[in-house]
């Protein structure tokens, strides 16, 4: 392992996970921890890529599914899902959000010179939600923002989408 | 940590700011009353002290300016009056905006300072406000806490003391620095201008001071000068004592050793004003009658301060300053208890061990007891908001130009503090609406054979373990009529909906709903009472509304006393766990397979001849899975109803932790939040009102549907 000597710079490293079979980073500043995939409880009234709750150490932290929030399609559960828990910043507030995944490849360093920008089509996804794209070992990364994809207004209008409407005429 | 003093003045100027705010209004019932001036001048003084001690200059400068006009107060000299305490008011408000300006480093309004300052000027008699600033000067010093002890320094220089260089003015100011100081110059001594040396000192001088500092501390003023004078410094009031005994100005001179005892007998007998037949008797010279006067004075005006400060003192509680964060920890920390310890007695009843039951049955009692005295400690008695209410009201009131009488009750109710800030906005909103919207104007109230004063009340008590808020008005009441035409223009009901008198009341609370036919500056600034209702139910609190035309309305709230930990029922839907809150429910009653056949696809059920709506919670959930042949209602009373509530199981009761489920969940009002269970599961809190209100929403899409 040589980046024991390398001084860390954790804005151009990326935990590398896989959906679907694509391969997607998200910077390590924002990764708090990895947990193995447990129980969620479902939060009823919710749209469906939101998967529930889990209790994490004493605190409700929600968790969201991936492949659902990306229009992917679902994936078996496998003993390599796991939940990557994230910090992001949500109307302004920080909090922890849960992202289920179907396993997490490693730890990279990224050249910033060689993330390129989002193409405009063809990503199959939102272009909010990607930051730009690395290469390593002639391997695409989409690079997350985390904080559009957790936006609150991103949430409310799927949400609006799903949910029986509360009051008439309001 | 280091802006820790700065937080300190902070939170105590606010706390001098309500009191003072409490005091000018009480000044205003009561004009003559010189125990609220006192404490006005007092507030103002401390304010202004710490102020500058703080390096808050914009703060003490101003504050100083209303000071000055108190004390004039204080004196005698200028009278108390309406328009007074209205600028008063005003520049309380002002000291407000700039701590807040000072704190949050904003730019300060020098401005409104200075036409404030202009204004309190004008009730200033001429002249006085220069004398009010040098005095006030000497006054900053002064701390409140040791015993204030009066001095006279007799200070005699020798003729010669100019010629070293000694500055005297230098002196006297190093003097006042010390406490308050009053100076009288001696002139007798001098000389007539041809035979003046200008080299030589003729005057000397009586100083009275008043301050905490030890008779040494003076004595070190003078240090350098002591052999080119004569010094005397004698202690004339301690605060010990002798507090009823009276000053006589004969008394003074004799101590002084201006005259003898015999001198004052004898011009006595003549009874006319001593002290001018001291002069015409040439005994004593005018100043020197004047320096005693001077002194006189200023011993009554120490002793009654002091004797204010101790009546005063008496009735302080001990009490700790802790910021409400190290509290909201504590409570967090109690939460994790209560958890845990549900844990533990679970564990204890599957072990069917004597030991651990007996060990789990006491850590229940006593994380039961440690959860009620943390959450007490966060209670604050209500009353504090309710001086900010007598304000606006006030305010409001002038505004309109209607005559209203704010009465309160139960001040000492206590809630948790949150609750507390959290009902402001309600509040206001809703004591703004009875005097802009209830209270008629004074002339139309006479007409209607009622007192031109309006009264609003605003009342708080306890009930179990909520509070009830009550805001009552005297005035014309809701126009049932106009209410219902307004929905149905605004279509929240349809015009051949019937309501009764009663429900059409409840209409104001529909939302996007204002009643007032025009838009004053006060109510109807787009926020209805609909946004009142949604933050009392957020509160986890009920409202509800009641008018009779012509004699007022009556809003009453409920609300729980505090939002941290709640008394609940835990129940199972389709294997998750789900609360209701405890004080809402009833009973629970069985509902079998076929009492859902026989029901025919309505939603009631019978409980003892009454029939009672239920709303299926799988169904509102969209769960699939096939329902247990026998589920259960829980029945409630729900926003005012009687109301069940289909789960699958009733587990029992539960002590709920309550966790925000975070922002990304913030959009979703049928769960207010969440809790973790013994075991690390996590039950969700329904918010029942809300499952109400959607499944009243959901029915009338039906109707219309088949319509």
């Amino acid at each position: 392992m040589s980046d024991s000597e390398t001084s860390i710079t954790n804005a151009h490293q990326y935990l590398t996970f896989i959906l679907n079979g694509e391969v997607f980073g998200i910077a390590t500043n924002r990764v708090l921890e990895v947990l193995d995939y447990t129980h969620i409880t479902p939060v009823p009234q919710t749209p469906e890529f939101m998967c529930g709750v889990i209790n994490l150490r004493g605190s409700i932290v929600p968790v969201v599914d991936m492949h659902r929030k990306f229009g992917l399609p679902a994936s078996e559960r496998t003993v390599n899902s796991c939940i990557i828990i994230v910090s992001a910043t949500v109307d302004g507030e920080q909090t922890s959000i849960g992202a289920v995944a179907d396993s997490v490849r490693e730890v990279l360093d990224l050249d910033p010179a060689t993330i390129e920008e989002t193409p405009r089509m063809g990503t199959r996804l939102n272009t909010d939600f990607i930051r730009g794209v690395g290469k390593h070992n002639e391997e695409f990364i989409l690079l997350l923002n985390i904080d559009t994809i957790f936006s609150a207004a991103e949430f409310a209008s799927e949400a609006l989408d799903e949910i029986p409407v509360e009051e008439s005429g309001g | 940590m280091s802006d820790l003093p700065e937080q300190a003045f902070r939170e105590e100027a606010q706390e001098l700011l309500t009191e003072l705010e409490t005091a000018l209004l009480e000044l205003e019932e009561r004009p003559d009353d010189m125990e609220v001036v006192g404490q006005i001048f007092r507030a103002m003084h401390t304010i202004k002290g710490s102020g500058a001690m703080f390096g808050f200059s914009d703060i003490s400068n101003f504050t100083h300016e209303v000071e000055t006009v108190y004390d004039l107060v204080r004196n005698g000299r200028v009278s108390v009056s309406k328009p007074l305490v209205e600028i008063s008011l005003q520049a309380r408000d002002h000291i407000q905006e700039l701590l807040e300006a000072c704190c949050s480093g904003a730019e300060v309004e020098h401005k409104k300072s200075a036409a404030l300052v202009e204004e309190l000027q004008q009730f200033m008699p001429d002249g006085q406000h220069q004398a009010g600033e040098s005095r006030d000067k000497a006054d900053t010093p002064v701390s409140d806490e040791q015993e204030l002890c009066t001095y006279r320094i007799s200070f005699k220089p020798h003729p010669h003391i100019l010629q070293n260089g000694t500055k005297i003015s230098a002196l006297l100011n190093e003097l006042a620095e010390l406490g308050t100081c009053h100076s009288i110059a001696q002139l007798s001594k001098l000389p007539s201008l041809d035979k003046m040396d200008p080299e030589q000192c003729y005057v000397s001088w009586n100083i009275l001071l008043t301050s905490t500092c030890s008779e040494d501390a003076i004595r070190d003023v003078f240090m350098f000068v002591e052999d080119d004078c004569d010094l005397g410094i004698y202690l004339i009031d301690t605060g010990e004592g002798g507090e009823e005994e009276r000053l006589r100005l004969g008394d003074i001179l004799v101590g002084r050793g201006e005259v003898t005892q015999e001198d004052i007998d004898r011009v006595l007998a003549k009874s006319k004003r001593i002290g001018e037949m001291l002069v015409e008797a040439g005994l004593v010279e005018q100043d020197q009658i004047e320096a005693a006067l001077q002194e006189q004075k200023v011993i009554r005006a120490v002793r009654e301060e002091r004797q204010k400060k101790k009546q005063e003192q008496a009735p302080v509680a001990s009490s700790l300053r802790v910021p409400a964060e190290r509290l909201d920890e504590l409570v967090n920390l109690v939460g994790e208890l209560v958890t845990v310890q549900s844990r533990l007695s679970q564990v204890a009843a599957q072990r069917h061990d004597a030991d651990l039951d007996s060990i789990a049955e006491e850590v229940e009692r006593l994380t039961e007891e440690l959860r009620d005295s943390t959450l007490n400690i966060r209670m604050l008695p209500i009353g504090s908001t309710f001086s900010k209410f007598k304000r606006l009201v006030r305010d409001i009131a002038s505004s309109l130009n209607k005559e209203v009488e704010f009465e309160t009750a139960g001040a000492e109710t206590e809630l948790d503090k949150t609750v507390i800030e959290q009902l402001n906005d309600p509040l206001i909103h809703i004591i703004r609406n009875s005097m802009d919207h209830g209270i008629e104007m004074p002339a139309e109230r006479e007409a209607q054979d009622k007192p031109r004063h309006g009264r609003v009340f605003l009342g708080a008590e306890h009930a179990g373990d909520s509070v009830i808020i009550e805001i009552r008005d005297d005035g014309k009441g809701l126009d049932a009529e106009k209410l219902r035409q307004k929905a149905v223009s605004k279509g929240v009901i349809s015009e051949d909906d019937t309501l009764s008198e009663q429900e059409c009341y409840q209409l104001i609370f529909a939302p996007g709903f204002s009643t007032a036919e025009k838009v004053s500056g006060l109510s109807g600034r787009g926020v209805g009472m609909d946004v009142v209702k949604r933050a009392i139910e957020a509160l986890r609190g009920s409202i509800e509304l009641t008018s009779t035309p012509g004699q007022g309305t009556t809003v009453r709230m409920q609300i729980p006393l505090t939002l941290a930990i709640i008394e609940s029922l835990l129940v199972t839907i389709d294997g998750g766990s789900f609360i209701l809150p405890l004080t809402a429910v009833e009973e629970c009653i069985e509902l079998t397979k076929e009492d859902i056949e026989a029901a025919h696809g309505r939603h009631l059920a019978k409980v003892r001849g009454s029939l009672i709506p239920y709303i299926p919670l799988r169904k509102t959930f969209g769960i699939s899975t096939e329902a247990p042949p026998i589920q259960q209602i829980v029945i409630t009373k729900t926003g005012g109803r009687r109301l069940g509530f289909v789960v699958d199981n009733v587990i029992g009761e539960h002590q709920t932790v309550i966790k925000p489920l975070g922002p990304l969940y913030k959009d979703l009002r049928t769960i207010s939040g969440g809790t973790i269970l013994g075991d690390g599961s996590i039950a969700l809190i329904l918010d029942l009102v809300q499952l109400m209100h959607q499944a009243d929403a959901q029915e009338k899409n039906l109707e219309s549907d088949h319509e």
